[in-house]
């Protein structure tokens, strides 16, 4: 049994430590909003945070995260700027690799609450997206960015 | 506003429909005298109409439209209920929708079968919409004037309300559903006017935004059965292998492992989770025979199309004679061109899950042809098709590949045999070396010019395997598939002697419908090479184009737009180039000019600007239209410079994205898209935005470099190579 804190809730989890994190999130806790789309860390579909930073959970072995605090799309509050921006520049199109296009952009403005046009790129440049909605995740994060400042 | 969960079959529906004060229900039922409205008694007085659009308003003022058409990312799950809403004059915040079941029902009406694509839902479905709103606006308008005692004419219907004009008075279409719903209805309702729409023409918020956007989404990978186990498969590394040994004893003494499983695609391992499913899988050690062309490589395939091309072709449009035009012509120009096999990489590889028991069939599917994976399902089960209930989620992208039934029929055929619910997943590698891919295309072209620079003749010879032959082959046309051959066979450009020609090409690598389909080459061919007669003509790319296209005023007005707007014939900033393409498809019309520099180091391209005008006929939602132009500009820039699927060994080569990697953000250019409104009808938005992005980057580098690259995809080593010489 492994111990995890996944959104601020204590988890025991029948899993090998060598299982990816990502489908212990999925398959065992049925936290289904962190997608699989290659699994091996060039897409970015299953980003969530750990203690705070993204992370790939594709590549993430679950015993290696045992006690860290570990936040999915799930966790993230609906209120949340880049939620809101998300909606408000109406950015997903299928929605699949849209759970790790917002944890991804979350955790760079956490890091940087103003970051310059070529950081965001830098930050978004791991995750793809298919639909190629990266010109309005390019607005939405500069969206949040602005809302985030507002008192 | 939101998606409500359930799902609704007819008797279920009627059933709902039908209950003491259940509110008014309106289908619409294409008949062969045209279209029909019914009311809930109505249908279950006949069985036999199908209907393939239903809309109900309950008596807490909500309304729900069933939507028959697969939501994939193109926003169809807005732009159908935003048609009826428009017409009902309905409350948008009351508005729902849920997705249809596979049923007869939900054919499409135009093509007779239950799917999506070829960018067609808001064209096939448009009318029925309409004339479904206008319907129950009637109905609640009379029903209203009698409830209100106030004379027909003096009431109308306003945001979800039949009010008395002259008192004020309202109420609201929750309260007037009991009555109106014994009204009869009416057949020929009054559509609204231009200048009456309140949603239509308007940038509506997607209704599927909200829940995409906190991962609540449910796609078909998220899918739980109850008593669900996983399922992988092991299939052939190489076209045609079958299994020649397998160890299914050691994959079933991992812990965790269920069943085994051979069957007709490959064998299937069964286990509680994925992990034990992947591990079982590793030690089946399967020894694999009988591959159909062990030799099979990328450069193979290359030079089995291109030997090809010598060969005459079926004729599939001839005008005047091409043929004689050239011999006599004085100046010609020739050009051959090649487009590689390329991958659908939908981000949500391909799954399903599936459960069969002797009485009933359920399969939850991310798919775009819920007619063909029910059709799939009975063949497989040998139960009715009554017995099978098809559960489409959401699809975490199709662009065609989820027209294809093989991973539904994996999941039911697993299913069935292990007698238990599964869901089959798989990998990214999987899904790019099980993929039924864009066909790759060789093609010759010849054209002659005569000293004004007009275009006297052009040859056309495409040599391209085909996808009908497999998918549709009663839709193949004396031996041509159409797909092959579009943009070739209706090309707009003023040309008196036109020949296209068309040789099948049977290869082991199997090919699908992609995004844009045949337009995604020809439309790259197409517009390259008329670049190259521009050039050869010593005229400006865009003034050549307008000179070709007197007779098609539509087209001429999304090349000006779109030059115009990208400031065409400015001198551009230093080191960068311009390129301006257009092609018509699916009923559409885009033109776009790309803004490029070429590093003459590294031969990278680096798109700095496309400038899109799009002429789609009628808008329903201006921002999906918006959407969509930058959706496929992307997806056709991704192709033009990165993509393409290789082959080894007799299969296919390419693994996952580190060796097939998408455009990224780091790479997309900025993006600007004009909407050319016109009275013209719909044309298509999913795949229209495709085609022009390959070239009009071209025709830039062309500019820059004056290097005419032929080949997709426009890789650095593939630009180097073409500066060289």
């Amino acid at each position: 049994m492994i111990s995890l804190d996944i959104n601020g809730k204590a988890y025991q989890v029948d899993a090998g430590p060598d299982v990816p994190l990502l489908w212990v999130i999925r398959e065992h806790l049925k936290l289904t909003g962190t997608k699989f789309g290659c699994g091996i860390g060039a897409c970015g579909s299953c980003t969530v945070h750990i203690d705070g930073k993204a992370a790939r959970s594709c590549q993430t072995r679950v015993g290696s995260v045992a006690g860290k605090r570990i936040t999915t799309i799930e966790g993230l509050a609906e209120s949340h700027p880049v939620v809101r921006a998300w909606i408000k520049e109406q950015v997903p199109q299928c929605g699949y690799c849209q759970s790790g296009q917002i944890m991804q952009a979350a955790a760079l403005l956490a890091e940087e609450p103003n970051p310059s046009d070529d950081r965001i790129v830098r930050a978004m440049d791991g995750n793809l997206c298919r639909c190629g909605t990266y010109p309005r995740i390019k607005l939405a994060v500069r969206s949040a960015a602005k809302e985030g400042k507002r008192p | 506003m939101k998606r409500t969960k359930k799902e609704y079959t007819r008797r279920e529906f009627l059933k709902t429909s039908l209950a003491a004060g259940a509110g008014l229900t309106i289908a619409a039922v294409m008949t062969p005298a045209g279209l029909r409205l019914l009311s809930a008694a109505e249908l279950e007085q006949d069985l036999s109409f199908k209907p393939n659009v239903y809309l109900r308003i309950a008596p807490d003022d909500s309304i729900t439209v069933v939507v028959s058409k697969s939501e994939m990312g193109q926003g169809v799950t807005t732009s159908l209920p935003m048609i009826i809403a428009d017409e009902l004059e309905a409350d948008w915040k009351q508005v729902r929708f849920v997705s249809a079941p596979a049923a007869d029902a939900y054919k499409d009406p135009v093509w007779g079968m239950q799917s999506t694509g070829g960018s067609t839902s808001v064209r096939h479905m448009h009318e029925t919409l309409r004339k479904a709103g206008a319907a129950g606006r009637e109905m609640l308008i009379a029903a209203g004037s009698e409830a209100l005692k106030a004379p027909l004419r003096e009431c109308a219907a306003v945001n979800g309300v039949v009010r008395h004009m002259r008192t004020g008075k309202g109420l609201s279409y929750g309260k007037l559903v009991f009555e109106a719903s014994r009204l009869p209805v009416p057949q020929n309702p009054t559509l609204k006017k231009e200048g009456q729409f309140k949603y239509i023409g308007k940038a509506m918020p997607r209704l599927d935004v909200p829940e995409k956007s906190t991962g609540k989404a449910m796609f078909g990978i998220d899918t739980f059965a109850p008593g669900m186990l996983y399922a992988v498969m092991a299939r052939p590394p190489q076209y045609g292998a079958e299994p020649a040994a397998v160890n299914k004893e050691a994959a079933k003494q991992v812990k965790g492992v269920q069943a085994v499983i051979e069957g007709p695609r490959g064998i299937a391992v069964v286990a509680d989770t994925l992990d034990a499913a992947w591990k079982g899988r590793a030690v089946l050690n399967i020894t694999w025979q009988n591959a159909k062309a062990p030799a099979l490589d990328t450069s193979t395939l290359e030079k089995d199309i291109a030997a090809r091309i010598g060969e005459p072709g079926l004729v599939a449009k001839s005008l005047g004679d091409a043929k004689a035009a050239l011999a006599a012509a004085t100046k010609k120009v020739e050009a051959e061109y090649r487009t590689p096999y390329l991958a659908h990489a939908t981000m949500e590889p391909m799954n399903c899950a599936a459960s069969v028991t002797a009485e009933r069939c359920d399969i939850w599917a991310p798919t775009q042809n819920q007619g063909g994976v029910k059709g799939m399902a009975v063949k497989a089960t040998g139960l009715k098709p009554e017995q099978v209930f098809v559960h489409t989620t959401y699809l975490g992208g199709g662009f065609g590949r989820r027209f294809e039934t093989d991973f539904a029929e994996e999941a039911v055929n697993i299913a069935k045999t292990a007698g238990m619910p599964v869901k089959v997943v798989w990998t990214r590698e999987e899904d790019f070396q099980n993929d039924f891919y864009r066909p790759a295309n060789y093609t010759k072209i010849e054209a002659a010019l005569d000293d004004k620079g007009k275009v006297t003749a052009w040859s056309h010879k495409i040599a391209c395997p085909s996808i009908f032959a497999r998918v549709f082959p009663g839709m193949m046309k004396n031996g041509i598939d159409n797909a092959a051959v579009e943009g070739v066979t209706d090309l707009e450009y003023d040309v008196p002697n036109l020949l296209a020609e068309y040789v099948r090409v049977d290869l082991p690598v199997p090919v699908g419908f992609w995004r844009s389909v045949g337009a995604s080459h020809n439309g790259f061919i197409i517009e390259s090479f008329v670049d190259e007669l521009a050039a050869a003509a010593g005229k400006d790319p865009l003034e050549f184009r307008l000179g070709l296209l007197q007779k098609h005023p539509r087209a001429k007005r999304v090349l000006e737009t779109a030059a115009q707007k990208a400031g065409w014939g400015r001198k551009p900033a230093k080191g960068q180039a311009v390129g301006i393409a257009y092609h018509l498809s699916f009923g559409t019309y885009v033109a776009q000019v790309a803004e490029v520099s070429v590093d003459r180091a590294t031969g990278t391209i680096k798109v700095h600007k496309i400038t899109c005008a799009v002429d789609c006929g009628s808008v329903i939602n201006p921002d999906t239209v918006a959407a969509q132009m930058e959706s496929g500009i992307i997806m056709g820039l991704s192709a033009a410079l990165k993509e393409k699927v290789e082959f080894a060994g007799g299969g296919v080569k390419t693994t996952n994205f580190g060796d097939y990697d998408l455009l990224r953000m780091s790479e997309t250019p900025e993006i600007d898209v004009h909407i050319v409104t016109g009275k013209d009808p719909l044309g298509g938005i999913g795949e229209p935005g495709v085609p022009p992005a390959a070239p009009a980057v071209a025709n830039a580098v062309f500019a820059a470099t004056g290097v005419r690259l032929r080949s997709l995809p426009m890789t650095p080593a593939a630009v180097l190579a073409a500066m060289k010489g």
